[in-house]
């Protein structure tokens, strides 16, 4: 009996733990959802139809509503906020984040830099180049 | 758990120390999710840097066809709100409801892996194999990976309508539910990135 016990207020326990950090409502689903599916048609219809007219602005555009709609399906469909797990899911992404930015910056910058030092020069440029 | 049954004190000692690993099922989890996150890091970057080099070969506007992308892309976020509705079927304890859920979640996910295996038996068809050019190599590396996530999640989606049929919506069974329904709205994420990332900025070059 007493481990009866014991085991509801384990469960329970872990309802209280779990609840609003791990569980979503339907509102929150639906809510997501909506959101997603509209940032999701936006960036597609501003390629299919070039509705900006310019290319640089339209590539910012759906970055942008790329990186809201992460923003969207991290709060409403994986529950994310600096509370659950003691913050220590939080703590998780933020370092993730640190390091996935480190990762691609940092990859896009000394490639792009490594393609123009090693642009095809001519021989003359070599001979300017030389020490 | 028996011999400590017998004596409250250590009764309580012991659930205590029993309910710390399922918290910590869903910390060490969301870890090894941070650290796919770290993989799809990678290969992102390993596009952004390689993506361009067509090797005289085709570019992504002459291969993506935007609007199967976008179909493929409904999919994969159906497929996320349906998930959403066996986790809340779940709570409220409806293990048929569930499993309906969880159903048709798995059918749209199928969708999505047969759609962009079509889409690869497509481009390998027209010639844009991997070993065509380092986009083509990058590009199904990338988006090859996500699939493989996705075909895995499948698997681990009917394992887990097995054990449900089985052994109904017990604790064990509501956690492994819990990490799928991260690891299905994750792979989600990752497919932002690609659908933005290297469909459309492909298509915009």
């Amino acid at each position: 009996m007493s481990a009866a016990t014991d085991s509801n207020q384990g469960a329970h326990d872990h309802h209280d733990h779990g609840d609003g950090a791990a569980h979503g409502s339907m509102k929150g689903y639906v809510t997501g959802f909506v959101l997603a599916a509209i940032l999701t048609a936006i960036p597609f219809w501003l390629v299919m139809t070039d509705a900006l007219g310019n290319k640089q602005t339209t590539g910012l555009v759906i970055m942008a509503l790329a990186v809201v709609q992460i923003i969207v399906h991290m709060v409403y469909f994986l529950h994310m906020n600096t509370k659950s797990e003691g913050g220590w899911n939080f703590l998780a992404l933020i370092f993730t984040l640190t390091l996935v930015v480190i990762t691609l910056t940092g990859s896009i910058w000394v490639m792009y830099h490594l393609n123009t030092n090693m642009m095809p020069m001519s021989p003359m440029d070599m001979k300017h180049q030389m020490p | 758990m028996k011999t400590a049954a017998g004596q409250p004190d250590s009764t309580t000692f012991y659930l205590e120390e029993e309910h710390h690993p399922e918290q910590g099922t869903m910390l060490g989890f969301w870890i090894y999710l941070m650290s796919d996150c770290l993989i799809f890091a990678v290969l992102f970057a390993t596009y952004a840097v390689l993506g361009r080099n067509y090797a005289a070969g085709p570019s992504p506007k002459d291969l993506f066809e935007l609007p199967l992308v976008a179909v493929n892309t409904t999919m994969l976020l159906f497929s996320s709100i349906t998930y959403g509705f066996a986790m809340l079927e779940m709570e409220k304890g409806k293990q048929k409801n569930t499993l309906i859920w969880l159903t048709i979640t798995g059918l749209f996910g199928l969708a999505f892996v047969g759609i962009e295996l079509y889409e690869f038996a497509h481009l390998i068809h027209e010639g844009a194999t991997p070993q065509r050019s380092a986009f083509l190599s990058a590009f199904f590396t990338l988006v090859g990976t996500h699939g493989l996530h996705v075909t895995l999640g499948i698997v681990w989606l009917v394992i887990l309508m097995v054990q449900v049929n089985q052994r109904g919506l017990v604790p064990e069974n509501k956690r492994r539910l819990m990490c799928l329904s991260l690891f299905w709205h994750f792979l989600d994420v990752i497919w932002i990135g690609v659908f933005t990332f290297v469909y459309l900025m492909g298509v915009l070059q």
